[in-house]
């Protein structure tokens, strides 16, 4: 097991004949992803090395049984493309898109709450079940097949924490980048219920950052619910209050959504916190001898 | 992207959103004209700067001149005008250096019956936007949440048809609003939302919105910011961008697709990617440092954009020397290292730089590091990365 991807998961793309859409294919392609169809709106009949390319998901879904659609369409029309794949019955969307305009991405979490779809992302690296499906834009070769659950508002930060982790010999269960925008499908709490749920998964990290209150409602969830061990590292301590750092979700406003309140609720929970990420793949393993 | 509380008003009053009558002034003589064509006994003359905290921030110059101030005749109009124009004012918002003044807003005076607060925002957590409002107007509303949270009430609202009717009347009668103010409510607070979700506002706060003694609700204050990533289908608003309140080196490196803030500490780092940037900024401090900014190349840097970053730390006669924090994923260590050395030659490279890759193809990267003869500390690691950094401005 694994969580919302594995083996048998069948990929489209949409944006598949852009730049990005064409280059992450292939490589997901060629990590063993069962990349089966693509979307381009007026490029229907066409291929790309090999994989059909059809005008809309509903088509693709008929003719090639995708359950997931990786999505790479740029952001004026990227709300419409998730949009899209929710109302054709997809099961899962990851898009990896950066960019979207809030308002535009408040209109499709509706969609996406009535039609029951799960979202992963906008503006995230993606999803890895190590050895089995790689959604997104990730390496493939620092993952390792293993029992670690790792979560992340961030992208390389996410590879700097399962690099640590595969050198220590620690692999992974399935990883997921949440994306750093305002408005994302899936909540650390969301995962932090799949991976408990998860019989291969033994450890759970999480990679949060600061602004919002996602770190201390996942602190909450863990003190409840959750009995696996649970390492955590916090980014932005250093980060100055009311300034903008590259994701619009790390901004800290009047003293809320600080590192060091979200550190004292993580800890108050019984998370193992690190300190420096150099030390993430450490943490867990400390949480596990706890 | 923020705007003046000037070009703020305009737009509330396009959309039928009530403001002071007021002119912008940018010379003493325009002021007292202001002045003049408002007509009325009195007048408020107010700083243009995107800084809040303007009511108690003072001119550097003369300290006893505050951002806003009331006036009374002409001559009262023309000396505070040429008090603040063209100087220096801080608040606690723009930092000690303070913000040159190039405008003032002179505005007509009302009489204010009650100050309350209003803003809209778009909520993580229930994922749509959201009225904030607020008895306590003219305080920090920060202030408010973190001192009296009864005091705040929130209405979420539509993303298409805005707040409803019956919305502004049940806010109405939580903030106490007399019976005979409710028509004018429902107008501006629908009018409001509307506007909010119209421009692809990130935020829009009024405060403090006043209730006049003939029962009409006016934005006395308004602060406006929009989504960046929405800009795109408002060439309208990316033309009141004033590039004078910007960092320059800020403005600079947008240009170039990095994402750059400017900090006070003297070490330059240039990482790919926000979090491993933050993470990279939290650890030079962990170690005794003081990081000079946060710079995010994004998640597959090249050439062009390594050399800008280069050009904009080296600028910056603060910074002392410079890591490098670069995890290779899709994008291969070796194109890094060699773009790393194609900047470092044309940017004249002088102080110290430390030199952190991992990921795809490090070896090979950090060979051609180590064999182009130049003055690169390459670290085996963050940690080590972190303390050589440190140690190489201790020298």
């Amino acid at each position: 097991m694994s969580i919302l991807v594995n083996k048998n998961t069948r990929v489209i793309c949409q944006g598949i004949t852009g730049k990005s859409g064409q280059f992450h294919t292939s490589h997901c392609k060629a990590y063993g992803t069962q990349m089966v169809g693509g979307v381009t709106p007026g490029r229907g009949g066409q291929d790309f090395d090999g994989i059909p390319i059809f005008d809309t998901v509903a088509e693709a879904v008929e003719k090639t049984g995708a359950d997931a659609t990786m999505i790479f369409v740029p952001p004026p029309f990227a709300a419409d493309a998730i949009m899209e794949a929710a109302d054709a019955g997809i099961r899962i969307v990851i898009a990896i898109t950066e960019g979207i305009p809030v308002r535009d991405m408040v209109r499709a979490a509706e969609v996406v709450r009535r039609t029951g779809v799960r979202l992963v992302g906008p503006n995230c690296p993606g999803v890895i079940t190590p050895e089995e499906c790689k959604i997104g834009i990730m390496p493939g070769y620092i993952h390792k097949k293993g029992s670690v659950g790792v979560m992340s508002r961030s992208g390389t930060l996410t590879y700097e924490a399962v690099w640590q982790l595969t050198n220590l010999g620690l692999g992974q269960s399935t990883c997921v980048g949440l994306g750093g925008d305002p408005i994302v499908g899936t909540s650390f709490v969301d995962l932090l219920e799949m991976f408990q749920n998860d019989p291969e998964t033994e450890a759970i990290l999480m990679m949060g950052e600061i602004g919002g209150s996602a770190e201390e409602e996942a602190a909450a969830f863990v003190s409840k619910h959750v009995t696996k061990p649970v390492a955590a590292f916090i980014a932005g301590r250093t980060a100055p209050p009311g300034k903008r750092m590259g994701h619009a979700g790390a901004i800290i406003s009047g003293g809320k959504g600080t590192a060091g309140e979200k550190i004292a609720a993580l800890e108050a929970a019984g998370i193992v916190v690190a300190e420096s990420p150099a030390d993430m793949g450490t943490a867990v393993q400390r949480a596990m001898r706890k | 992207m923020k705007i003046h509380e000037f070009q703020a008003k305009q737009i509330l009053r396009e959309a039928g959103v009530a403001v002071p009558r007021g002119f912008v002034a940018d010379t003493p003589q325009a002021a007292v004209d202001a002045f003049v064509k408002l007509g009325g006994p009195l007048a408020v003359i107010k700083a243009q700067i995107h800084a809040g905290g303007r009511g108690k921030g003072t001119i550097q110059e003369i300290p006893a001149q505050r951002g806003v101030q009331l006036v009374r005749s002409r001559e009262e109009a023309e000396s505070v005008a040429a008090n603040i124009l063209g100087h220096t004012l801080v608040t606690i918002q723009t930092g000690p250096e303070g913000k040159v003044v190039h405008r003032v807003l002179v505005e007509e005076g009302c009489s204010i019956a009650r100050e309350l607060y209003l803003a809209a925002v778009i909520d993580r957590g229930l994922g749509g936007p959201v009225l904030i409002a607020s008895q306590e107007g003219g305080m920090d509303i920060e202030h408010v949440a973190a001192t009296m949270p009864d005091r705040i009430l929130t209405e979420p609202f539509d993303v298409d048809t805005g707040v409803q009717p019956y919305q502004v009347r049940k806010l109405a009668a939580r903030l106490g609003l007399p019976q005979a103010a409710l028509r004018n409510a429902e107008q501006f607070v629908q009018a409001f939302s509307k506007l909010f979700l119209a421009r692809d506002c990130s935020m829009l706060e009024i405060n403090p919105l006043v209730l006049t003694s003939d029962n009409r609700l006016l934005a006395l204050d308004a602060k406006m910011s929009f989504d960046d990533n929405a800009l795109f289908r408002h060439p309208e608003l990316t033309a009141l961008r004033d590039l004078a309140e910007e960092e320059p080196s800020e403005i600079r490196a947008g240009e170039a697709g990095l994402s750059f803030v400017q900090l006070d500490g003297n070490i330059g780092c240039l990482v790919n990617g926000a979090g491993l940037a933050m993470s990279t900024m939290d650890l030079i401090k962990l170690h005794g440092g003081q990081p000079a900014n946060f710079l995010d190349v994004g998640g597959g840097a090249n050439v062009q954009q390594v050399t800008e970053a280069f050009r904009i730390l080296v600028a910056d006669p603060k910074v002392k020397a410079v890591l490098v924090n670069i995890f290779g994923g899709i994008m291969r260590c070796t194109t890094i290292a060699e773009a790393l050395l194609e900047a470092h030659r044309s940017v004249n490279f002088k102080i110290p730089l430390v030199v952190r890759l991992e990921g795809t193809e490090v070896e090979e990267g950090r060979r051609i590091l180590a064999e182009s003869k130049l003055d690169i500390i390459s670290a085996p690691g963050l940690t080590e990365a972190a303390k050589m950094v440190v140690a190489a401005i201790g020298k």
